[in-house]
């Protein structure tokens, strides 16, 4: 029973990560119907962007643990989201918008350019920036002093201090996400531009606005989420986007894409059922190798019974 | 107040108004006559912003209006109430309308009109809270029609706001126009109901695939042999 609660939590850890990330995917696709796979990329910068604010700050290592979590911290979140959010914007304006009108295949063969593109400007050049050491390898993660590497016990079960960086990040997002999304005129725009967006323009409403809107929200969460992914395993490198995007995809899939509230379930359900399978299916099927299978598994399952996610889709409904 | 001058108007290579001349005079009622597919709301969505001209010109209070985006538009006075109602089908009425004052920055002016929507169509009011989608076509119209006036227009532009209505709620819709236009705006009906429409219509224009064949009072249309065959039923 330990071991359930242990996993537990590990899962729901795992499954902040991914459902910060997923968030991304499912508001532009709520949008422009688009599947941003440069997205994980987004994610990536964002950790190299919090990594650089760290270096920028004079690479402080000793420190208390109230500096460090009030200090470093915000200040590398904060790095980390200028960079990411500057990168998605200038993808979309100068990939996706020109590509606006183009069949659908267009804007997605591209996101798959941009995400390679995005990889190899951090792998060929990051280390040519002065200060920044080279990125062809891993780089390890700044020590935030209080969180990273530090665990808590409740009875036998153990708590990495990130874990609960993570959770605690996603639950403030996701708040902050339903006032935004319900109670700011922006968020009501995004709404009606979701659900039609030539009448949202008949309303007043500048929808290249909303469009960008709705990708800096998703690059400030995927930069918190690359600075959890940072502390929770102490190195970043120009490919974590790769396989972390595709967990968020998948967990975006799962809980319906379009909808927010589906990321964030789909997110947190995809992280357990992974800590789960490798701990109790037998043999060799439970073993870490397997996790992704089972990760997968679960959304074509899913996608068999339930096309449209947990929650539901937010198909477009043009009247 | 509005000039449409030589406007042609393309989807794809298709054009599908060819050239068409026409004015609004500040107050006046005017309609939009022609059979299905002859370009009347492709006309209104050009005149919106939602399609780019081809060639040919728009002016609104003496600006040039074609090659502004549609949310500046709207910030112009001009609103429209699209064919088919277009509403936010799963945001409650009350969001609607507030979508409708979007450009708006005067929320005490915004709650006025809001309240005075819910005076026109009282079931809008009572139902404020109910998803839109969930409202029968004629309340559904009516919707449409009191979120385009919450933009507080100058122009209205109404796409078959009778479409799907009974006769006693066609017959308040254009009442409700009568008293938009006794209010100083200036209105752009595009109707299937002919009769109704000229009634109210100071000038009217009979549009056909995409070329405007004639136009005349709003009286005078009424009485004209060639409307009553095509658009009045009279044999
Ligand atoms: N989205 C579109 N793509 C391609 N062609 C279109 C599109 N919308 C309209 N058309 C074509 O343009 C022409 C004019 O259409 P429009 O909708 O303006 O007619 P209308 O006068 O409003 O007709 P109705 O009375 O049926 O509403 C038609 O031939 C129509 O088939
Ligand atoms: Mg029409």
């Amino acid at each position: 029973m330990d071991l359930f609660w242990q996993q537990l939590i590990n899962g729901l850890s795992l499954g902040a990560l991914y459902a910060l990330i997923a968030v991304g995917y499912t508001v532009v696709y709520g949008i422009v119907q688009l599947i941003n796979f440069a997205h994980g990329e987004i994610f990536m910068v964002g950790a190299f962007g919090a990594f650089a604010t760290w270096v920028v700050m004079g690479s402080p290592k000793q420190m208390s643990w109230q500096a460090a979590v009030f200090g470093l911290l915000p200040a590398m979140i904060v790095g980390g989201m200028i960079v990411s959010v500057s990168v998605a914007l200038l993808t979309e304006r100068l990939a996706y918008r020109p590509l606006r009108d183009a069949p659908r295949l267009a804007p997605l063969i591209t996101a798959i350019g941009i995400s390679v593109f995005l990889q190899e400007v951090v792998r060929l050049f990051f280390g040519t920036i002065p200060g920044m050491p080279d990125a062809k390898r891993a780089i390890p993660f700044p020590t935030v002093t209080g969180i990273s590497g530090r665990s808590f016990q409740i009875g036998t079960v153990t708590v990495q201090n990130s874990a609960v960086f993570t959770i605690a990040a996603l639950a403030v997002c996701t708040v902050f996400l339903w006032f935004f999304v319900n109670r700011t005129k922006t968020g009501r725009a995004m709404v009606a531009t979701s659900q039609d967006p030539d009448t949202a323009r008949l309303m007043g409403i500048n929808v290249d606005r909303v469009i960008m809107s709705a990708f800096a929200v998703g690059a400030a969460l995927a930069a918190i989420a690359g600075v959890a992914h940072g502390m929770r395993y102490g190195n970043i490198d120009f490919r974590m986007g790769f396989l972390a995007g595709l967990k968020a995809f998948t967990a975006a899939v799962l809980g319906g894409i379009g909808n927010i509230n589906g990321a964030v379930v789909g997110g947190l359900v995809l992280g357990v059922v992974e800590s789960m399978a490798t701990t109790f299916i037998p043999g060799q099927f439970g073993s870490p190798a397997w996790k992704d299978v089972w990760a997968f598994v679960l959304l074509i399952l899913v996608l068999v019974f339930r096309p449209q996610g947990l929650l539901g889709a937010k198909v477009v409904d043009r009247a | 107040m509005l000039e449409v001058k030589d406007m042609v108007v393309a989807y794809g290579r298709v054009n599908a108004v060819k050239g068409i001349t026409f004015t609004v005079e500040k107050g006046q009622v005017v309609t939009l006559l022609g059979t299905n597919g002859a370009g009347k709301s492709t006309t209104l969505r050009a005149i919106s912003g939602l399609l780019k001209l081809v060639s040919g010109s728009i002016t609104f209070e003496g600006q040039r209006l074609d090659g502004v985006p549609a949310h500046k538009i709207v910030e112009r006075g001009i609103a429209q109430s699209p064919e088919g109602r277009r509403l936010f089908r799963r945001m409650s009425v009350e969001d609607n309308l507030k979508l409708g004052a979007y450009s708006r920055k005067d929320p005490a002016g915004v709650r006025s009109d809001l309240a005075r929507v819910y005076d026109l169509f009282p079931v809008l009011g009572e139902r404020r809270h109910e998803a839109a989608g969930l409202f029968s076509g004629g309340e559904q119209q009516m919707l449409a029609i009191g979120r385009a006036m919450m933009s507080q227009p100058k122009l209205l532009m109404l796409d078959e706001p009778s479409m799907g209505l009974s006769p006693i709620m066609t017959q308040t819709i254009m009442r409700t126009i009568r008293t938009l236009q006794s209010e100083g705006v200036t209105i752009l009906l595009v109707e299937q109901n002919a009769s109704a429409a000229l009634s109210l219509a100071d000038r009217g224009y009979v549009l056909e695939v995409g070329h405007i064949m004639f136009s005349d009072t709003g009286r005078a249309l009424l009485g004209d042999d060639r409307v009553k065959r095509a658009y009045l039923g009279a044999s």
